[in-house]
């Protein structure tokens, strides 16, 4: 019935490697580390994902040297570079 | 790049796509916008590569067959005259001519403040399962759930079968209106049976009304929350907090474009057109309904956009599905003490980083706009304006284009259609 999961991509995320099942979004792979963070806030204090719809824009990062891209709602493709400011 | 259609739907959750099934089958010409890289919205997030729910596979395999096309990573930012969105694609824009449109933008979660809500970790309800969804790592993490409504159930039911530890599902509606509310979903059998099997997943998580989160506290990230349960504080260690309650209707596009609203809701007649000739508007900007309503609201506008007339069943269950509708609303409307979480330094507007205090002596959103930049960041204020109405009362002003950030170049007219209009 439901499509085998084996495949995988690999990206990075701030320079680190990180290898997620396809299909994965760029803001949840951005959990893949110590903490769910994309962006820093006015005083630098450290800011991640809260609404995982496209609406609240606190999820945004570098994708691919495009910046403000909306983490949530772009899947992980292989050899993407995220860099998130925080 | 341009695009012109007979019918133009934005939103390709269920609402959008029953209506471009419908529409594209009689022979129209459908074009479906939508934010994300794959149809089926919030609702079936992830659903047209999974295949999981047989309900949004039914939908997408007539949605992919139906002729209808489908441009994800498409957001409209603009509608400088009638029949013409400009809309933004990465980092491409699109300018789409329309014969008539479907507004099926959908809903999201209402957040209301409280200490600590800006932390890493915490999210919303809906926003940590679709993160979930989405491939967020989980397994054993410890999860808090705090909210109210059908949706906190489903989304702990995802993060259990993900191997997160739900430690504790607080929701807000008192006891009384809750179990109320429980009992009025024996009139539809469709929920009843969906909750059924929610609650068997969830066996083990202790549950409690008349709760909510006080206080999200850590360093860098969360690390601890602070509940009130029945009138007791509790401490709980966690990973992650899923908060927020209830949602409410995604109106910018139809303010954009002139529609009416009226007590948060796309004002709409028999047809579902609303007061601009040749719009219409399906689901949750109808009143947050569920994808029952989406699909039969969806249904009912193909038809009309179609030009057949519209089956009797389908506006039998439109009635039904409002009678829910108006029962969710009640139940999920926000307690008082939710008004009085936030602290002078706690943050309302998280895009500009405005403290509550800040909106000392504003009287209404344009003086908070004008004032402390309340709502004057990257979100615009989707996320801070259902918040200041119901901590303040203010609603929301009227929507300006871009109604999304966006390049220049997405806002410049195309040149004219090389063909005259009749006068």
């Amino acid at each position: 019935m439901s499509a085998p999961k084996s495949e995988v991509v690999t990206l990075r995320i701030n320079g680190r490697v990180v290898t997620v099942p396809e299909g994965t979004s760029v803001a949840a792979a951005l959990g893949t580390g110590d903490a769910l963070v994309s962006r820093a806030d006015l005083s630098g204090r450290p800011r991640g994902p809260l609404c995982g719809m496209g609406v609240c824009f606190e999820c945004r990062a570098t994708v691919d040297g495009v910046p403000e891209v909306l983490t949530c709602l772009v899947p992980c493709r292989e050899g993407q570079e995220v860099v998130t400011d925080a | 790049m341009r695009e012109a259609c007979d019918l133009v739907v934005v939103g390709a959750g269920p609402g959008g796509l029953a209506a471009a099934c419908h529409a594209a089958e009689a022979g129209l010409s459908v074009l479906v916008l939508d934010p994300q890289s794959q149809p089926g919205g919030q609702v079936w997030r992830g659903e047209a590569r999974k295949r999981e729910n047989r309900l949004a596979r039914r939908w997408l395999d007539r949605f992919a067959a139906s002729g209808a096309r489908f441009r994800p990573g498409a957001r409209v930012v603009a509608a400088p005259e009638p029949g013409l969105l400009l809309v933004e694609e990465g980092t491409s824009s699109l300018a789409v001519r329309y014969g008539r449109a479907v507004l099926a933008t959908g809903a999201r979660e209402r957040f209301l403040p409280f200490p600590g809500w800006t932390l890493p970790g915490v999210l919303g309800v809906s926003g940590l399962q679709v993160l979930v969804k989405d491939g967020l790592p989980v397994r054993g993490k410890r999860v808090v759930l705090a909210g109210t409504g059908p949706l906190l159930l489903a989304a702990a039911a995802t993060l259990h079968r993900h191997g997160a530890e739900v430690l504790f599902i607080a929701e807000q509606a008192p006891a009384a209106r809750h179990w109320g509310f429980a009992l009025q979903l024996w009139r539809h059998p469709g929920k009843l049976l969906q909750g059924a099997a929610l609650a068997a997943s969830l066996v083990g998580i202790p549950t409690a009304t008349d709760a909510w989160v006080v206080a999200a506290e850590g360093e860098a990230r969360v690390e601890r929350v602070r509940l009130s349960v029945r009138g007791h504080e509790e401490t709980l260690p966690c990973d992650y907090l899923g908060a927020a309650y209830g949602l409410v209707p995604n109106l910018e596009l139809a303010k954009l474009l002139g529609c009416e609203v009226a007590s948060g809701a796309v004002v709409v007649d028999e047809r579902l057109e609303t007061r601009v000739k040749g719009v219409h508007a399906v689901g949750e900007l109808l009143g947050i309904g569920g994808v029952d309503q989406a699909l039969v609201t969806g249904e009912l506008v193909g038809h009309v956009a179609a030009g057949k007339p519209v089956p009797t069943g389908l506006e039998r269950s439109w009635r039904a599905v409002r009678t829910f509708a108006d029962q969710l609303a009640r139940h999920d409307a926000p307690r008082e003490e939710l008004r009085r979480l936030a602290t002078p330094e706690t943050l309302v507007c998280r895009c500009e980083d405005v403290p509550l205090q800040a909106l000392d002596g504003c009287r209404d959103l344009r003086e908070a706009r004008l004032y402390a930049r309340l709502g004057m960041g990257a979100c615009q204020g989707r996320t801070c304006g259902a918040a200041a109405e119901v901590l303040f009362g203010w609603t929301g002003e009227d929507v300006r284009p871009p109604c999304l950030p966006a390049r220049i170049g997405s806002l410049r007219l195309p040149s004219p259609p090389p063909h005259t209009r009749a006068s």
